[in-house]
């Protein structure tokens, strides 16, 4: 029964889904937002088995010392020093007239959000910059031919996409400038390529999602 | 040689139909605009319906204004609805120039109403004859998703029909998948180097199916792993994920025998923020220099930030996704990518399992059908824009409304 019950479970709310996009009639138009919701319930409890499983990992590591055990020392102290802050300012938000939440601008917690995990964030979302570049780099050296169109198509795009392209062609009539050689590059070859992947995928998720309902599929629940 | 002559063949058969069909003789599409005076107007004509494909509590009311809009002093239009059985009118909104079109959401399925429209013209009020009376329901069936019910059938039964056909012990052809053929030989090189491998099922939760694949792909890795008797490391970033992960590799551990070597602190729970996910995962992967890196699910912004760290020490790096925009990133950064559909397929390539290829080889039909459509839809339509021809913009029309769901 631990096998079959997932498993009808699974074929139940696939075909309840299929029907949804088909009729909508009640029950059936609610059946989404109903199952979101339960998702949603099942992950927010689900986060403390994360959570408690972290804790626990570098509590481990912390007393094995084992290596690199200050990065767990830290994570620990980031973990609790955040929880504690939220706790505090969400009792406090409770006892004041109008009630106002831990997540409010000049809490403690909104302190740390903004100056501490902002900055972080941001500067780990700037670092692709630089992998954009290097990356950039490796896949533009021609190599062979199909290496050598992807660097060409790259030059016309780019150059193309800035105003010095179109200064550089501006002698050449304005269906021949970069500019427009861009476009053409994006709206046709690169529609074109993109729309194959897209119905690739497409047919995929059917034919994946076939095989989850009707549990041919199972790896992901085995245990 | 012998299939590109059949495919030349199939294409020049194709155009020289569809050239014979664009002279057949077809309705015309073009009807010739009348003009009509701003002084001396007919009445404003309004009809009220049930607003169709929808869960009821809803009635459409339509008008066509034959000019009062352009008279000075137009103000908009307000529509008022009745009730028929307690005769309670109510006045709904004003609506202004260039609305022909009001759903009324407020209605109750269980009352009959009328409507009325009145123009209003420098407070003067044109009000329109009551509409017919009206009562909204619900429909058990959404008629433009009807084109889209067929043509799912068609490739759900395709599907039902090779996986049937698989399991009687029909052959099936699959064509070689490098990424997948890589997998084997990035654990043993990770084994030999006597270093972890990571796994990165992406970033979303376990409703994305790009997620599950993830997850199937590391059933057949974590079974390699158990018998290579090498460290698989797993960070993730959704609990739920955590959970299915560790069930999924210890029953690979299970399968291969070793069920002692399994551990639980194999998968880790790191965090849900996007960033802060990368800034672990990219720790794990400087301090820790696993050998191998399978970046396998649903990915944005982070995937070449992974990536490339992953390239940068020196880890064979097989990566899949089926969000299009990171596809050149991952092909960029990684040694093996699997783009889009392969990434489903991975999980059935690699168990060999006949039902699950039979699955593959359903799909296949969809890609069939959409390369037909996508011919002569090109086809239909260079005609038509060519020759003017009507059967050829029929065509194309029908292909549009197929296609459509809106």
């Amino acid at each position: 029964m631990k096998r079959e019950i997932p498993l009808i479970i699974t074929f139940v709310a696939g075909v309840a889904f299929v029907l949804q996009y088909f009729i909508p009639h009640y029950p059936f138009n609610r059946f989404n937002d109903i199952f979101s919701d339960w998702f949603a319930i099942v992950g927010a409890f689900a986060i403390w088995l994360g959570a408690l499983s972290l804790i626990k990992l570098c509590l481990l590591n912390i007393s094995k010392k084992s290596h690199d055990w200050p990065i767990s020392l830290l994570m620990i102290i980031s973990f609790l020093s955040i929880v504690i802050a939220g706790a505090i300012d969400g009792f406090h938000g409770l006892n004041t007239v109008p009630t106002t939440s831990f997540r409010d601008p000049g809490t403690n917690f909104d302190w740390l959000y903004q100056n501490i995990y902002t900055p972080l964030s941001s500067t780990m979302f700037a670092i692709l910059a630089f992998f954009v570049a290097s990356a950039s780099y490796r896949a533009f050296r021609a190599r062979n031919t199909a290496a050598t169109l992807l660097l060409l198509s790259a030059f016309f795009v780019m150059i193309g996409r800035v105003p010095l392209g179109d200064y550089l062609s501006g002698w050449l009539p304005e269906r021949m400038q970069f500019s427009q050689w861009a476009n053409w590059l994006m709206a046709f070859p690169n529609t074109a390529g993109q729309r194959a992947v897209m119905i690739g995928i497409a047919l995929g998720t059917v034919s994946t999602s076939l095989r989850i309902i009707l549990g041919i599929e199972r790896s992901h629940l085995e245990g | 040689m012998i299939a590109l002559l059949r495919v030349a063949k199939f294409v020049v058969s194709l155009c020289s139909l569809l050239f014979i069909v664009s002279f057949l003789p077809g309705q015309s599409v073009y009807s010739q605009d009348t003009a009509s005076s701003v002084n001396n107007l007919p009445p404003i004509t309004v009809k009220a319906y049930d607003t169709e494909n929808d869960a009821g509590s809803s009635i459409t009311v339509e008008w066509s204004d034959p000019g009062y809009w352009r008279r000075e002093g137009f103000n908009g239009y307000r529509l008022s609805r009745k009730n028929v059985a307690s005769g309670i009118e109510d006045s709904l909104d004003v609506l202004p120039t260039g609305h022909v079109l009001h759903e009324d959401r407020s209605v109750s399925d269980d009352s009959s109403y009328t409507y009325t429209l009145a123009v209003l013209i420098n407070g003067a009020n044109l009000t329109s004859t009551s509409t017919e009376v009206v009562r909204s329901s619900k429909q058990w069936f959404d008629n433009r998703l009807t084109w889209v019910l067929i043509l799912g059938l068609i490739i759900c039964g395709a599907v039902i029909y090779f996986i049937e056909s698989a399991k009687r012990g029909t052959k099936l052809f699959l064509r070689r998948i490098a990424g997948l053929e890589a997998i084997d030989e990035a654990v043993g090189r990770a084994t030999e180097m006597g270093r972890p491998i990571l796994f990165i099922a992406g970033i979303q939760d376990m409703d994305d199916v790009q997620t599950i694949a993830g997850l199937t792909i590391l059933g057949s890795i974590a079974r390699t792993v158990a018998e290579y008797d090498t460290k698989i490391n797993m960070p993730v970033c959704t609990s739920l994920v955590m959970t299915a992960a560790r069930e999924t590799i210890k029953h690979a551990y299970v399968t291969a025998g070793r069920p002692d070597a399994y551990n639980d602190d194999m998968v880790r729970y790191v965090t849900n923020e996007q960033f802060g996910f990368v800034a672990a995962v990219d720790g794990i992967m400087v301090r820790e220099r696993p050998a191998a890196c399978f970046l396998l699910g649903a990915f944005f912004a982070e995937s070449l930030i992974m990536a490339e760290t992953g390239n940068s020490i020196g880890a064979i790096q097989v990566a899949g996704t089926a969000m299009p925009a990171q596809l050149p990133f991952f092909v960029a950064a990684c040694d093996y990518t699997l783009i889009g559909e392969e990434l489903f397929a991975a999980s059935a390539y690699l168990s060999g399992e006949p039902r699950q290829l039979g699955s593959l080889k359903g799909a296949d039909v969809g890609k069939a059908i959409a390369m037909i459509v996508i011919l002569v839809g090109v086809i239909a339509t260079t005609i038509a824009s060519a020759w003017n021809s009507e059967s050829m913009l029929w065509i194309e029309n029908l292909l549009r409304q197929m296609f459509s769901t809106g």
